[in-house]
């Protein structure tokens, strides 16, 4: 009754909706056993955007991605790509959708009996379409990928970089409105994974091609994705463009997961920590946006006289946005200066958080 | 040797590789399809249907756990109704067949078992139906095991041919039992045991070769 409540109210709402969601996901539910996998996910993907989607092992992550292909079936909820509702589309009827959907996986998933041009060339010989054809198109797409002089080799003597490229042709060679990865640089050294996702950002811009990515690693994120969306025990728990959800990351596991490639208090300060009050105060900012490009700590120089060091931190740069960290230390046990500095910084859209005190400064 | 015995051993060695060969061939045609079933049926495959697969499985488990010798007595009945008489080189090939098929099947099952999962899904995110998985995916991929399997196939099968001499069908073991042992003509005996040393190895060398070539697993 419910469900049927709510495909109404999909339909109704898609009429108006927009060609610009290529996907979108509707209280998407599924569970094996007593996990719930998927807890009610509600999400949308707009054409040409790169969506990432992270989490831990287990999240429900890889449930999720398989269930936009129908490679996996939702016990409840809507799937609609393109408009259309997939989720109870019986095998047959899926398969020339799958053809609009292009997937790259972890452990590349190429033949090993076939070329690299013949593996690139699958997705067409599944259309049916004629062999010059489908060399054209795998030449075509390998000279994209930059791997034109392997054409003829097998997989094997391929490197993980290269078996990843040729996983990404293989996934374009159909010309799919969407590009599915299956935590495509997990198995790769950060070097080859920087290349493969400037490449996937390439052909995101190149070919406006939809891409949304499942990754377990923030750095993936930070580097290409536009949208994040962070899932934890199968639901949604933060979402948003990527610059404000690391500036200001609401849940506990969006923070611990930025934790690897945010600036951290250095480990031996930490260790040094008291809660009481001490010689010094050290203050953990968080800043975005406008308190990040501007002179933030010249003017609370001035608008709270005495003396501050800025410990440890620096300010990175997301999708254009100044996003960062900064350790301060307050020398001195003055509580109403220590408030009025937070009550400064405060006032500056920053995000202020006492750590502990040191009772020695460094 | 006298030319005789030796025009005999001529004659048992084309028994010998007629019967290998033809029930060799009529195994893979039937087994390997068997094999397929298999997987095919099973839990989590691509035309899961747990009651079919019990089901061959049975059958296969029943054909596989009676000895040859009783088998080819025990079908009898059958070999007459398909070759029209239940004695003779090609009355032997059915038993023969009917004994390797499944036999074949399990061993084709177990390479295409080893396919990675992960192939299987890619063919699927693509697009294909299951035909296409067949064909593009689980044969290729497990052929290297499907040519080796069949390999051992054969050899057993040139073993198996030696009891086939219960219902007359000659070949090299019935020669060697009925010259070698009965009649301690010893000179037979080891012709006929060099020959089949000579057959077990040529067959196990072209099998090895050609596995070789097939497999670009690195």
């Amino acid at each position: 009754m419910n469900q049927h409540f709510t495909s109404t109210v999909e339909t109704a709402e898609q009429a108006g909706a927009t060609q610009q969601d290529v996907v979108r996901l509707v209280e998407l539910k599924r569970r094996f056993g007593v996990t719930a996998a998927l807890d009610g996910i509600s999400l949308t993907v707009r054409k040409g955007e790169i969506l990432g989607i992270i989490g831990r092992s287990g999240a429900g992550k890889s449930t999720l991605i398989r269930c936009l292909n129908g490679l996996e079936r939702p016990d409840s909820g809507g799937v609609f790509i393109e408009g259309r509702e997939i989720g109870r589309l019986g095998e047959r009827d899926l398969q020339p959708l799958r053809r609009r959907i292009g997937m790259i996986f972890q452990h590349f998933n190429l033949l090993s009996a076939k070329t690299v041009e013949d593996n690139v060339a699958l997705p067409l010989k599944i259309e049916g379409r004629p062999k010059a054809e489908r060399l054209a198109r795998a030449a075509e797409l390998l000279d994209l990928v930059g791997l034109s002089e392997k054409a003829k080799a097998y997989p094997a003597l391929l490197s993980g970089g290269q078996k990843q490229r040729v996983g990404i042709a293989r996934a374009l060679a159909a010309r799919p409105a969407l590009l599915l990865s299956d935590e495509a640089t997990s198995a790769l050294d950060p070097e080859t994974t920087r290349s493969i996702l400037a490449l996937l950002k390439d052909i995101n811009r190149r070919l406006g091609l939809t891409i949304l990515l499942i990754t377990h690693e923030m750095e993936v994120i930070r580097s290409i994705a536009d949208r994040v969306a962070v899932i934890d025990a199968g639901r949604i728990v933060e979402e948003g463009p990527v610059w404000s959800v690391f500036a200001d990351p609401r849940s506990e596991i969006t923070r611990s997961l930025l934790g690897a490639i945010r600036p951290q208090l250095p480990a031996e300060l930490a260790a040094r920590l008291l809660p009481a009050a001490g010689a010094e105060t050290i203050l953990r900012v968080d800043v975005a946006g406008e308190a990040a490009s501007g002179p933030l700590l010249s003017d609370l120089a001035t608008a709270v006289p005495g003396a501050f060091r800025l410990v440890h931190g620096g300010i990175d740069h997301i999708q254009q946005q100044p996003v960062g960290t900064l350790f301060l230390s307050v020398p001195g046990s003055d509580a109403n200066r220590l408030a009025d500095i937070i009550t400064f910084l405060k006032a500056r859209q920053t995000r202020v958080e006492v750590l502990g005190h040191v009772a020695n400064p460094v | 040797m006298s030319p005789i015995l030796f025009e005999l051993l001529l004659r048992s060695i084309w028994e010998t590789v007629l019967m290998t060969a033809a029930s060799g061939l009529i195994s893979l045609v039937f087994g390997l399809p068997l094999g397929l079933a298999l997987i095919a049926t099973e839990r989590g495959g691509i035309a899961e249907s747990l009651w079919v697969n019990r089901a061959l499985g049975a059958v296969i488990n029943g054909f596989r756990s009676v000895p040859f010798i009783i088998l080819l007595v025990a079908l009898i009945p059958v070999t007459r109704l398909i070759v029209g008489t239940s004695i003779g080189t090609w009355a032997a090939i059915v038993p023969l067949s009917i004994a390797a098929t499944p036999y074949y099947a399990r061993i084709a099952e177990v390479s295409l078992r080893e396919v990675d999962h992960g192939l299987i899904e890619a063919a699927r995110a693509m697009g294909g139906n299951r035909w296409t998985i067949i064909r593009e995916v689980l044969v290729p991929e497990a052929l290297p095991g499907i040519v080796a399997g069949f390999t051992v196939t054969l050899v057993t099968l040139i073993g198996a041919s030696a009891m086939a001499g219960a219902i007359g069908a000659g070949g090299l073991g019935d020669l060697a039992i009925r010259y070698g042992y009965q009649r301690f003509e010893t000179s037979v005996m080891i012709a006929v045991v060099i020959v089949l040393i000579i057959l077990v190895c040529g067959i196990q060398w072209v099998g090895d070769r050609l596995v070789a070539r097939l497999d670009r697993r690195g």
